[in-house]
């Protein structure tokens, strides 16, 4: 018996995932080269590196033919109501790769609700204690969320009039909404419940303009301030009690969480961080989450992400609708924040630098900075970096609370 | 697959624009309610603090203390003010080794975290 060269050669080709780029399958190609592009940004421009390196890898992984690190066809089938295996885990780990297996992580939620208790055991809640108003900057500063919303389904009635292909449900509208919020969890944990087929469009987005934020946030924070009000100098907060630090997570966990219960894991997950850290009996476990277990489960949480941007899934025109769309959420919400830092000020006799309301979009710590670098560019011996603390954890429980009242009302 | 009613799935301009309304209402009230009671534990907080400064120290018999020995070369005490005394002494030494003179050759007179 001879071996026939031509046709094993031939036979490997066929077996290659280069055979499968000449045979119509050029979404996985472009999809290859906008991971790459995603990599550029996340290593050269340091675009949010320690996400979207995850998120870029995973890109190419999935979209990499025969690999069979990600089914597509397995979540669709286990999101379907008429498929036999809807929502059966047993189903994904018995056929899955894996990419499925990390990306169970993502729809059980495990994954942004540990990402919050990482972030909670690195928050400083001090500035908002201290300040409580600011509690005022961090909801306006949610407008961004409510507005994208809006615009989304707005964009139903453009299909109508000039019979374009792009519309969003209302779960998708509330999912595309949230990037707002300029909370990478939040929004990940939101779109998984909502709309998991825009996860990879939607965490991309979110996490892409969240590093943009040094770039987005001050043309409007110029343009809806005066130099005299940039240039205020807010007065020194007061101490707080290390009673009021440990009690301030288990109140509001307590009252969040009766109050839109949907938000309990994340809300819960944040005051329990929060908890770990100013106890000052759990060090190790407040280390542990900020350090290790963050770590673990943003590799985990990025790649999976990631996972999910497969070609058929990606390149739509929802996707670029909702590029556009995020960053309306992130202006709105950063206009919202600076308004009513506005009238903070004209209430308080100028007593409040509305630089601050810009830091109530949450994206923590990159937005108070912004604030702080702004404020110091017109008066030198300004210091504003605690009080835009304040809004900008603020932010952070803003956001979960919108997410939490976005997943009751399209939640089913 | 969301088991939505038809109406939130295919949402009509009206209807998205009272949900958005009214989750921004939400989001306001929350944080407004969290601020109350932020208030009020803080409120409580320095009450309580205040009384606790305000109650009459316990009657013991004072034995006057001896003067603290100061450190040879020393220019007085320092006053700290919500500063660790470990962190106190490493600022100091920062600020001698970035001024390039010797510590004792330095008066400081207070140090105060300012937040």
């Amino acid at each position: 018996m001879s071996i026939n060269i031509g046709e094993v050669l031939l036979d490997l080709w066929n077996g290659s995932g280069f055979a499968t780029f000449f045979s119509g399958n050029w979404q996985s190609l472009v999809m290859l080269a906008i991971g790459c592009v995603l990599l550029y940004l996340a290593i050269v421009k340091k675009f949010e590196p320690l996400l979207l390196v995850g998120i870029a890898f995973g890109c190419i992984l999935t979209n990499l033919p025969h690999a069979g690190l990600y089914h597509q066809e397995l979540w669709d089938a286990f999101m379907n109501p008429d498929s036999p295996v809807y929502h059966s885990y047993g189903a994904i780990l018995k056929s899955g790769g894996l990419l499925d297996f990390f990306y169970i992580g993502v729809k059980t939620s495990i994954y942004p609700c540990l990402i919050f208790m990482g972030v909670g055991a690195m928050t400083d809640f001090g500035p908002l204690l201290s300040n409580p108003k600011s509690l005022l900057l961090g909801a306006a500063a949610q407008l961004g969320v409510f507005v994208a919303f809006f615009g989304a389904i707005a964009l139903n009635l453009l299909n109508e009039l000039l019979g374009f292909t792009v519309g969003f449900t209302g779960p998708e509208a509330a999912s595309i909404g949230i990037i707002g919020g300029a909370d990478g969890p939040t929004a990940i944990f939101l779109t998984t419940k909502l709309a998991p087929h825009l996860l990879g469009a939607i965490a991309v987005a979110a996490y892409s303009y969240m590093a943009l934020i040094p770039m987005i946030q001050p043309p409007f924070m110029k343009l809806l301030t005066t130099p005299k009000e940039r240039a205020i100098k807010m007065e020194q907060t007061r101490n707080v009690s290390k009673a009021e630090r440990i009690i301030f997570p288990i109140v509001v966990t307590i009252f969040v969480a009766l109050l839109l219960p949907d938000t309990a894991p994340l809300v819960g997950c944040l005051m329990l961080g929060n908890l770990f850290k100013e106890t000052g009996l759990t060090d190790r476990l407040s280390d542990t989450a900020q350090n290790a277990l963050m770590n673990i489960v943003t590799i985990l949480l990025s790649t999976s992400v990631g996972a999910t941007m497969v070609g058929s899934n990606f390149l739509t025109v929802q996707t670029l609708s909702i590029v556009v769309l995020g960053v309306v959420a992130f202006i709105i919400s950063t206009v919202g924040g600076l308004l009513s830092g506005k009238v903070m000020c004209w209430l308080t006799k100028g007593k409040v630098n509305p630089l601050i309301g810009s830091a109530g979009v949450s994206a923590v710590p990159m937005a108070a900075r912004v604030s702080n670098l702004m404020g110091q560019k017109y008066n030198p011996s300004n210091f504003l970096l605690m009080h835009a603390m304040g809004p900008n954890v603020a932010g952070v429980i803003g956001s979960a609370i919108a997410a939490g009242f976005l997943l009751k009302v399209f939640g089913g | 697959m969301n088991m939505l009613s038809g109406d939130l799935i295919h949402l009509g301009l009206a209807d998205a624009g009272i949900i958005a309304l009214l989750g921004y209402g939400v989001v306001f009230l929350g944080l407004i309610f969290l601020m109350i009671v932020v208030i009020l534990l803080g409120k409580a907080f320095s009450a309580a603090g205040k009384k606790k400064a305000a109650a009459p120290a316990p009657v013991e018999e004072t034995v006057e203390e001896a003067p603290k020995p100061v450190a040879p070369g020393a220019a007085g005490e320092l006053k700290l003010h919500n500063v660790e005394p470990k962190i106190a002494a490493m600022l100091m030494a920062i600020v001698a080794d970035k001024l390039g003179k010797p510590l004792n050759e330095l008066r400081f007179i207070s140090i105060k975290e300012v937040e």
